[in-house]
């Protein structure tokens, strides 16, 4: 490790000094970019354009790393067969808490009693009800800065993992079951491929016009605006693919990684 | 890109990481792990690089550290070294 | 003659020093840790070491945010990319903080495993445990 860290640190004899603006990283094709983006792609947000138009293709396998890491948390935890603890129950109108030991469930099926967790905390008002109001918010400002990623810091993956931490909050504040009830499992995996789907469908649908793969300029025959126009909506059109496709990962990636795949109780 | 605030945050990220890497509770791993987290975002807001920062904010003390979280919670919390 | 260039050498470029100590702690807490999950921390220091040093290339003194400033509808001046900081390690360096989470949501999902087969997470005693069974 020293001997690294040596090999290393005689490395840096020759960097250029930091803030360097003729620098070996700045010359060659980033000053292009800076010049050319507002032109080509009137997006002022050149990291957004970069990423999207001009080195698009990156994003697209990048999004697909994602959703093998989705896949990947499925296929190694996801079991079907029981927990093997005692059941809890709960009996709304008085509080009552039944405790049924071996593995047997509840016989009679009834609104009153609910199942709930064994390592069970207390509902506390405070949590739920500031959780359950500040979700939506949550969801807007992430839907916000997926859409406004052309002029301001964001883009699509920021706001799809702030969409994936509203549903997070849910499944921490309340348990995991009523998490899972509002986006299920099987909704969760289409939208996960759906998202890639968009992006590499947004490409093909480039070819097919006619144009190079992933070329923004050939969507402009479809819809009725010109072709600097359309490298900005293509641009939109791929963050809305990487923001859906990075949400249903993380949700799923936290729902296997909590529960141990078998999706019954939670943090 | 004043320099002293740089080093100075330089120094406390190093110490972070040490210290995340020497305590032999894990959820104190995971909790300082956040806070290297948040100490690199403040580095790369300094530097300008203002996506990175955003992306990093949301990605480590968010969901990284929730993940973590929870996979201390389902396997052990104490390490022996 | 050469301290003055030593001191030179420290005074331009003691950041990149810095980011190499960071460097070598996530590498040493990757080889020298026992505990599966420090090993994880380690890996992930490791990782925002290298993205920490990617980004810095990047940084001009007296630039500003990859920004352009944007006069709607009409003619904009001419644009001198020396103002700017450079974007383009900012771009790939998305990427990797994107594969860096990735990595690590499969690497918790393995401990998990590995924890409910042999019920321990330190190193040694999976070795021996292995041996045995």
């Amino acid at each position: 490790m020293i001997l690294s860290g040596g090999l290393l640190l005689y490395a840096t004899k020759d960097f250029p000094s930091w803030g360097d603006p003729t620098s070996p990283a700045s010359t060659h094709v980033s000053p292009r970019y800076l010049k050319k983006s507002l032109e080509e792609t009137r997006v002022p947000n050149v990291v957004t354009s970069i990423l999207a138009d001009y080195r698009g293709y990156d994003t697209m396998f990048e999004t697909t790393v994602i959703f093998c890491a989705g896949v990947a948390c499925f296929m190694l935890l996801r079991t079907f067969e029981k927990r093997e603890t005692d059941h809890y129950y709960r009996h709304v109108p008085t509080g009552i808490t039944i405790h049924i030991k071996g593995q047997r469930e509840i016989p009679i099926e009834s609104k009153e009693f609910e199942k709930i967790d064994a390592i069970w905390t207390p509902y506390d008002l405070i949590i739920n009800t500031v959780s359950r109001f500040l979700v939506p918010f949550i969801q807007l400002f992430a839907l916000y800065v997926i859409a406004h990623g052309h002029h301001s810091p964001g883009g699509g993956f920021q706001g799809g993992v702030i969409l994936g931490a509203s549903m997070i909050v849910l499944a921490i504040a309340f348990n995991l079951r009523t998490a899972v009830r509002r986006l299920g499992e099987r909704i969760d995996s289409i939208m996960s491929a759906l998202g890639v789907f968009i992006y590499s469908g947004i490409g093909a649908l480039c070819v097919l016009l006619g144009a190079n793969f992933l070329d923004y300029k050939a969507l402009a025959q479809i819809l009725p605006i010109d072709r600097v126009a359309a490298r900005s909506d293509g641009i939109l059109g791929v963050e809305i693919g990487v923001g859906i496709a990075v949400m249903a990962v993380m949700i799923c990636v936290y729902n296997n990684v909590a529960s141990e795949g078998r999706y019954d109780e939670g943090l | 890109m004043i320099w002293q605030l740089d080093l100075a945050i330089l120094t406390l990220l190093i110490v972070c990481a040490v210290a995340a890497i020497s305590v032999k509770d894990l959820l104190a791993t995971a909790i300082l792990f956040g806070a290297y987290s948040f100490m690199m975002c403040l580095l790369w807001s300094i530097m300008a690089a203002v996506d990175v920062a955003f992306t990093e904010a949301s990605v480590g003390a968010g969901v990284s550290t929730v993940f973590f979280v929870a996979a201390v919670f389902r396997t052990t919390r104490r390490t022996k070294d | 003659m050469n301290m003055e260039a030593f001191l030179n050498h420290l005074v331009a470029k003691y950041n990149f020093w810095l980011y190499i100590i960071l460097m070598m702690i996530g590498l040493y807490a990757m080889i020298a840790k026992n505990n599966l999950i420090k090993k994880l921390v380690g890996m992930n220091i490791f990782q925002t070491a290298i993205i920490l040093f990617y980004v810095s290339i990047g940084s001009k003194r007296g630039g500003t945010i990859p920004i352009l400033e944007h006069v709607s509808g009409g003619a904009q001046h001419a644009i001198d990319p020396a103002n700017y900081v450079n974007p383009l390690p900012h771009v790939l360096m998305l990427t990797a903080i994107v594969v860096s989470v990735s990595t690590f949501g499969v690497a918790l999902a393995l401990a998990i495993k590995i924890y409910q087969r042999y019920k321990t997470l330190e190193e040694d005693e999976i070795l021996t445990r292995i041996r045995e069974s």
